[in-house]
């Protein structure tokens, strides 16, 4: 006897459910993650890519080195204040939909690395979805820190996106930067990148602003 | 760090006494090293006599020291610049200091000497700070070029100035 929904006849092995949550569903399980190993994390992130540990349970095995290919970006390690604008750079490339992981008690908050070289905490400077703890984490805590990743990626989400916000942004800052002076305005070929070559969206930072210190 | 006499001390001294008379001072040992402050002006002379003559063709260490607030310090320069040299035939081994004051920090490159010297004169530019007069390439090696401070100096704070933390802050909307 077949069911029946909203009056309709509805037969065996049919599921009903919506476009978003078939789309969450496939991202998922495909995650391609790209590893950013800086340190001794890195080694924990092998291991979970290792057989014993196996993230390709979680459809997370695909480890790309090229960011326009990934879609999760995992710190593993510190972040030298010389690393962070690469770092930067890296998650501006990757392309929406992303999410991003910080590995690690130097990758959260600088750990043991309370010093000038070393920024406290990638979060300061990125969104992060997920932090996992621990010096170096068990491999456990990674495939964790993936599940709890992928209930986020279920929870939200949309296939009706509206574009990408970073190039919306970009188009306002370029046509704020033209209306300027001769002499603070950029030209059109050389955009709105910083003091590091590359595309900022919020502006480049200024030192000695009080909530960097 | 104690005074040694004479007999103990290997012949090089001996012969840098003779050739260079006070600009050689303050021969000091400690087990089986050997250290001999010299002034700037015969810094390059010295070196290239013991590379020359006395044998010591490789120069294994370079590197700085910065004395500021060090304790029972009464007399000195701030920075002193040490040169390590091997004796690949002997296995001996000679440090060569050499002092330097912080109104005007600058030594002579030894890059004529050692080819080696290049990044070793680079990297005590970059933490102390020493200009190294006659360099090739003088620039940062490891700190980021726009990088302001030396930072292993000792009145630089540890956590630094803020420069760890002055990056633009990338939101979740604007990337």
């Amino acid at each position: 006897m077949p069911a029946t929904k909203g009056g309709v006849e509805v037969p065996e092995n049919v599921i009903m459910t919506t476009v978003d949550s078939v789309v969450s569903w496939c991202r998922k399980y495909s995650l391609w993650p790209m590893p950013f190993a800086t340190a001794c994390c890195g080694i924990e992130l092998m291991a979970v890519g290792a057989s014993r540990f196996d993230i390709s349970r979680f459809g997370a095995e695909v480890m790309r080195f090229s960011p326009r290919q990934c879609d999760l970006l995992i710190v593993a390690g510190r972040v030298a204040m010389k690393m962070m604008p690469v770092l930067q750079r890296i998650w501006l490339q990757m392309p929406e939909p992303k999410w991003s992981i910080s590995m690690g008690a130097c990758a959260c908050t600088g750990g043991v690395f309370d010093t000038y070289a070393v920024v406290q905490g990638v979060d300061r400077f990125l969104p992060i979805d997920v932090y996992i703890p621990g010096c170096p984490p068990r491999p456990e805590q990674i495939l964790r820190s993936l599940m709890d990743m992928q209930a986020k990626i279920q929870a939200g989400g949309s296939v009706l996106g509206t574009g990408l916000p970073e190039l919306a942004e970009r188009e306002k800052m370029l046509a704020e930067k033209k209306s300027l002076p001769a002499g603070l305005a950029t030209s059109r070929e050389r955009g709105d990148e910083g003091r590091f070559g590359y595309r900022s969206p919020g502006g480049d930072a200024l030192l000695g602003v009080d909530e960097t210190r | 760090m104690n005074e040694s006499n004479a007999e103990t001390l290997p012949p090089v001294i001996g012969q840098l006494k003779d050739r260079f008379g006070s600009s050689v001072s303050r021969i000091s040992t400690f087990r089986d090293n050997v250290r001999v402050l010299v002034d700037r002006s015969e810094l390059v002379a010295v070196l290239g006599m013991l590379k020359a003559e006395a044998g010591f063709g490789l120069l294994a260490e370079l590197g700085g020291t910065d004395y500021l607030g060090y304790p029972n310090r009464e007399n000195g320069a701030r920075f002193e610049i040490h040169y390590v040299l091997l004796n690949q035939e002997t296995h001996e081994r000679i440090i060569i200091k050499v002092g330097v004051e912080d109104t005007d920090p600058w030594l002579p490159s030894v890059v004529s000497l050692w080819l080696g010297a290049d990044w070793m004169e680079r990297e005590v530019f970059d933490m102390y700070g020493i200009r190294f007069e006659g360099h090739p390439d003088l620039r940062r090696i490891l700190m980021p070029d726009e990088f302001t401070s030396f930072p292993l100096r000792k009145d630089y704070p540890l956590r630094g100035r803020g420069e760890r933390h002055n990056f633009p802050r990338i939101t979740r909307e604007q990337s």
